[in-house]
């Protein structure tokens, strides 16, 4: 059952992510992302983590891409023009990602044997457990963190600001 | 008990079937009751010709809107036009699924009067208002029409902005109970009827207050109803629509107005307990005992959708700025204040460790 719902959904994860990509138009393009995060927080809730699911859901494909479509819709984005791309992405780009790759996969393959293993299903974190780490024991970096977004956001309306 | 996958699966389908079907026939009698309302507020008699007292008015309205020709105009952006529609009703209708309608009776196992009870059942209903959105912004978009595109820019950024104000508005409400489960969150209001009721012993009135007009706006009704102003943008998000796709329309704000006054009743009126509480001993007869606690439910929610129709009648539509101000720079700093004093005194309240 849980493994049905993984390779569904990771499946879906996965082909959202592509069609995000070839996708011209770019709501088509927000709508996948859509599919992509939603897919995510069932990929969340099938590991237990159903605060971080409902968060998900809520911030990410509610919240941030309505905003994305409210932009797209706000300028009547058209189609994309289809471009040959930058010569510098042609030679630095693809095999920068495929050293990135390699690298990842090096680093993923030779410490295999240390990490542990969670079965999908298995493990419930509760919201009550998150807020237990959150609020306790990894209370400094959470505050800091919260500063840090205070001053995004007032640097935010200190250029939105009209000059007086 | 253990109960076994079969059966499991058996009872939640006709838990879903029903509960569908009981949830579109209350959309449909409160089209007629707002009709019939909204006519006495305006000195006349509303429907009175189908049925007694125009009783089967929905069902010839829901006749009408079936048989009638289903146009798709030329420019409109197909794919999104007609999944707007479907996005709009399917959320409408999913989040019912974690509303509890009574006390916890228990057939062969199986919670019989909620159809999935999760522990973070209050998120998710945030989480599925939140996505119902794009069932407006995408209509809106997909139409090609200038007024319902303004309808849909209109609908996005409301929603966007009531909803942090709807969000903080329930924290106190958890805070007072300490969990996500709807359940639990009526557990704790049930010790003493009315008196334990968030709204008058948790003291969550100012919540209740923000979360009532947050609500109002996230589901497009007056005072909040500018997305389909009329007198601006015709029918707003929906002029390109006919026939069914309307009627979906149509049954997603109603099933939205519904889900609302359930949540409402659920986290500030103590759901299915009675406001007596222990003053008459609780039945032991199950059958009884299922019957007052819905009784009860569906009562507090009959009020909120009158109150919800005694508004739309009574008050004027905001006018775009002022709606911006009063939701930014009024219900969210009232929100954030009543967390700070809430907090406050659960923290007073609770023994030093």
């Amino acid at each position: 059952m849980h493994l049905a719902l993984f390779i569904i959904f990771a499946g879906l994860c996965v082909a959202g992510a592509l069609n995000l990509l070839l996708q011209r138009h770019p709501i088509n393009s927000a709508l996948s992302l859509i599919v992509v995060m939603s897919s995510l927080a069932v990929l969340y809730l099938l590991l237990g983590a159903e605060f971080l699911a409902a968060a998900q859901v809520i911030v990410y494909s509610g919240a941030i891409m309505v905003l994305f479509t409210f932009v797209i819709m706000l300028l009547n984005a058209g189609k994309e023009e289809r471009t040959h791309g930058s010569r510098l992405a042609y030679i630095a780009g693809f095999p920068g990602a495929a050293a990135l790759l390699g690298l990842l996969t090096y680093i993923f393959l030779s410490h295999s044997a240390t990490f542990g293993q969670a079965r999908l299903g298995e493990y419930l974190a509760t919201t009550d457990d998150i807020s237990r780490v959150l609020f306790r024991d990894l209370l400094l970096p959470f505050e800091v963190t919260s500063v840090l977004i205070l001053i995004a956001i007032l640097g935010a309306v200190a250029l939105a600001r009209k000059e007086h | 008990m253990e109960t076994s996958l079969l059966a499991f699966l058996l009872i939640s389908l006709a838990k879903v079937i029903v509960v569908v079907v009981i949830l579109l026939m209350a959309v449909a009698y409160t089209v007629l009751l707002e009709r019939k309302l909204v006519g006495r507020i305006q000195n006349r008699w509303g429907p009175s010709r189908v049925g007694p007292f125009g009783l089967l008015q929905p069902l010839m309205d829901g006749a009408k809107l079936f048989l009638k020709e289903d146009l798709i105009p030329e420019a409109v952006y197909r794919p999104l036009y007609i999944l707007a529609p479907i996005i709009a009703l399917g959320c409408a209708l999913m989040s019912i699924a974690v509303v509890p309608f009574g006390a916890d009776i228990r057939w062969k196992g199986v919670d019989l009067f909620e159809i999935a009870d999760v522990n973070i059942g209050l998120l998710i209903i945030l989480g599925i208002t939140s996505v119902g959105v794009y069932g407006i912004a995408l209509s809106g978009w997909s139409s090609n029409n200038k007024y319902s595109l303004l309808g849909a820019l209109r609908a996005s950024a409301q929603v966007i902005s009531y909803e942090l104000a709807l969000g903080l508005s329930l924290v106190g409400v958890v805070l007072r109970s300490g969990s996500l489960r709807l359940r639990d969150i009526v557990d704790v209001q049930s010790t003493h009827g009315l008196l334990s009721w968030n709204f008058f012993g948790g003291f969550q009135f100012v919540a209740f207050l923000i979360y009532l007009m947050a609500a109002y706006a996230e589901t497009n009704r007056a005072p909040f109803d500018l997305p389909e102003a009329e007198s601006e943008l015709t029918a707003g998000y929906h002029t390109e629509y006919s026939s069914m796709k309307f009627a979906m329309f149509f049954m997603a704000e109603y099933g939205n107005m519904i889900t609302v006054g359930c949540v409402a009743t659920l986290l500030f009126f103590g759901g299915w307990t009675s406001p007596f509480g222990n003053l008459f001993p609780e039945p032991h007869n199950a059958i009884l005992l299922s019957f007052l606690s819905l009784f009860w439910f569906v009562a507090k929610v009959f009020c909120f959708l009158f109150l919800y129709i005694w508004v739309r009648g009574t008050l004027p539509r905001f006018r775009y700025d002022q709606l911006m101000g009063f939701g930014w720079k009024f219900l969210i700093p009232v929100a954030v204040a009543n967390i700070v004093v809430t907090s406050f005194f659960i923290g007073l309240r609770l023994p030093l460790h």
